[in-house]
């Protein structure tokens, strides 16, 4: 089980003929993915890491029964790559790229709402079920597969956790990096939901950082769904000094939520076990489940 | 990316918003000439940085002579302008607006940003503009009106109706807030701004509509089809060092504390901050070197980490699951040697091949101090105060 990829997964890389698409393709392949296509516009016909290259999605997809798009294609052009994916019927969007503008993501996000397909991401590093799966650019090695779903806004902070489980024996269900900008694809709530379904999944690891109500959702969303397994936060930025900034327009919407004391608040409200420090990550997650 | 006020409002023109009719001027330049050439008898002298709180640090006076308006130019440009918004040490005024004065019935606030929770770019307006916009939002939420705006439609017509009521225009004024709005999100759009905020928007004395303060903000990531945008950049604005590592496609942000620090990732950044903190230290900056931290990235990390003076130590912790470690460690060795290291730098190297990594770094005519893990990590460059 897990959730979004596992043994069944058909990957597409869109941008596999770039130094980071064919690189990370090859990094997917060698922990077991099934890596059958890439896509790159006018570059179809050719052979890349040892899978066939196509001009367009549809044809990765009609050819090779792609149903998972992974995305390294250059920020001016992602959002299309996205778009194009969603199109020709892949079920999973995992976009990698970082630094697409807000604005070419804003149509995105309004397009795929409502249709059968999840984007992850963008300015993510992915996800990955241990052991089946890695649709992404984690370290796979550090991961062991097991009964805890981790979802995260960062990406080496997620490492970090998920080594910090590993050694202390605890494996991981699925891992999600959910991304950093302000308009993504799934969010933690999202998630959330689909974890509470996975049968091999007994609690789930949320790490948050400053900024956003992204954590604030969440701990509504486990109070309103009383949610059924264990949820354990984790809230990066502590520290970290308020942000110089310009004009009230942020603080009027976020109304004093987005500091780490009122993302903590919220989720010890919500009943989830919040790690005191961030090397007390794997600590606090066994004794949540002991 | 910030721009100033009077650029702000250069751009509101340019999209047909009204604005007071203004010059900026700098030391160079003649503050008299300024003014008779706008005419009028009353002026006022607003301070260009890049922060707002402007007016209650001083840094806005209303002047009814031409004399007045030189002396409250000079004034100010000789001001280390603290606001709330700038933090403890205050800004340099290297600029001032001078505008002709207008006759003000009534204060208004209003503005835009893309919100996280609809996805969408948003309008905010309150009819009690002014200073205190945020107690008014946190006190009486009532009276300030969130409007979506719908990226695929755009901003229809009976949403600047509802704006223009709670606003509390009555008149021509009402008509003056549709076009005013529309071509407000079309500057918003077009220019791939993140934030736009006008405060106060006024009514004036003879009913007319006109944007006397103006704040843009733009997205980083569309500047690359923004180059009359970039080209307002003003790097006088920016911390040295902030700048410098922005050129090296380095993120940092400059703190209070002694020991720098060096990481890979911007949580596993805040995270490693937080630790420092949780056992008795403190940062001296942020940096996030990005994925790759190849040798070239950490010298230039380390030369801006130690361009700070009261950096006493350096915590350097990287994550190496793409990159590997030993490349890292190699890296980490080669640019220590070039930089004439004063200060003890502790070393965590974490992910593909860390224990060759290791080896390296005691190897290394670098006195490193190599740490096991993060709590280690921050509980050693502590003790190397």
């Amino acid at each position: 089980m897990g959730i979004l990829v596992d043994e069944t997964t058909r990957v597409v890389v869109q941008g596999i003929t770039g130094k980071e698409g064919s690189f990370h393709a090859k990094g997917c392949m060698d922990y077991g993915t099934k890596v059958v296509a890439g896509v790159t516009p006018g570059k179809g016909g050719q052979e890349q890491e040892g899978v066939p290259v196509f001009d367009s999605v549809k044809d990765a997809v009609d050819r090779e029964g792609a149903n998972t798009s992974l995305i390294f294609v250059p920020p001016p052009f992602a959002a299309d790559a996205i778009l194009e994916a969603a199109d020709a019927g892949i079920r999973l969007i995992v976009c990698i790229t970082e630094g697409i503008p807000v604005r070419d993501m804003i149509p995105v996000h309004h397009s795929l709402r409502g249709k059968p397909v999840k984007l992850i991401g963008p300015n993510c590093p992915g996800v990955i079920t241990p052991g089946k799966a890695k649709v992404g650019i984690m370290p796979g090695f550090i991961h062991l597969p097991g009964s805890v779903g981790v979802v995260s806004r960062s990406g080496t902070l997620t490492y970090e956790a998920v080594k910090q489980l590993t050694d202390v024996g605890l494996g991981q269900s699925t891992c999600i990096g959910i991304g950093g900008d302000p308009i993504i694809g799934l969010r933690f709530k999202d998630l959330l939901g689909l974890f509470a379904e996975d049968e091999q999944t007994k609690a789930v690891l949320l790490i948050g950082e400053i900024g956003g109500t992204a954590e604030e959702e969440a701990a509504q969303y486990i109070i309103d769904n009383k949610y059924p397994k264990p949820v354990i936060g984790f809230v990066a930025g502590k520290t970290a000094p308020p942000g110089r900034r310009m004009g009230h327009a942020g603080a009027i919407v976020s109304g004093g939520k987005g500091t780490a004391d009122e993302k903590q608040k919220a989720m010890e409200k919500a009943g989830m076990a919040v790690c005191p420090s961030p090397d007390a990550i794997g600590k606090t997650v066994q004794e949540a489940l002991a | 990316m910030n721009v100033h006020e009077y650029q702000a409002k250069q751009l509101f023109r340019d999209f047909g918003i009204p604005v007071p009719n203004g010059k900026m001027c700098t030391r160079e330049d003649s503050v008299r000439e300024a003014a008779q050439e706008l005419g009028g008898d009353t002026w006022v002298v607003k301070a260009q940085v890049h922060a707002g709180g402007r007016g209650k640090g001083g840094g806005v006076r209303v002047v009814r002579s031409v004399e007045e308006a030189e002396k409250a130019a000079e004034d100010i440009l000789n001001l280390r302008l603290v606001t709330a918004q700038t933090g403890a040490e205050g800004r340099e005024v290297r600029k001032v607006l001078i505008e002709e004065g207008v006759a003000i019935q009534k204060e208004l606030y209003l503005s835009m940003l893309v919100d996280r929770a609809s996805n969408a770019p948003m309008i905010i307006c309150s009819e009690a503009g002014g200073v205190e916009i945020e107690e008014v939002a946190a006190k009486t939420p009532e009276k300030v009106l969130q409007e979506p705006i719908d990226p695929a439609l755009g901003l229809r017509t009976y949403q600047t109706r509802r704006i223009a009521q709670a606003l509390g225009l009555t008149g021509p004024a009402v008509r003056q807030a549709g076009k005013m709005l529309s071509d407000l999100y079309r500057l918003f759009v077009e220019k791939d701004a993140s934030m736009l905020e006008i405060n106060p928007l006024v009514v004036t004395e003879s009913g007319d509509l006109i944007a006397l303060d103006a704040k843009l903000q733009f997205d980083d990531n569309a500047m690359f089809r923004q180059k009359d945008v970039l080209a307002l950049r003003d790097v006088e604005e920016e911390d040295p060092l902030e700048a410098q590592a922005s050129e090296a496609d380095l993120s940092y942000i400059r703190l209070d504390g002694n020991i720098g620090c060096m990481v890979n990732g911007a949580g596993l950044a805040m995270a490693t901050m937080d630790l420092i903190q949780y056992v008795g230290g403190a940062p001296a900056n942020f940096l996030d070197v990005g994925g790759g931290a190849s040798a070239a990235s950490v010298e230039k990390a380390f030369r801006i980490i130690l361009a700070d003076t009261r950096v006493k130590a350096i915590l350097i912790n990287i994550f190496g699951g793409i990159v590997r470690c030993d490349r890292v460690a190699q890296g980490v060795a080669e640019a220590a040697g070039n930089v004439e290291l004063k200060v003890s730098v502790v070393v965590r190297l974490e992910g593909t091949n860390a224990a060759e990594a290791r080896t390296i770094l005691e190897g290394s005519s670098i006195d490193f101090v190599v740490a096991n893990n993060l709590r280690d990590a921050a509980e050693k460059v502590v003790s190397a105060l």
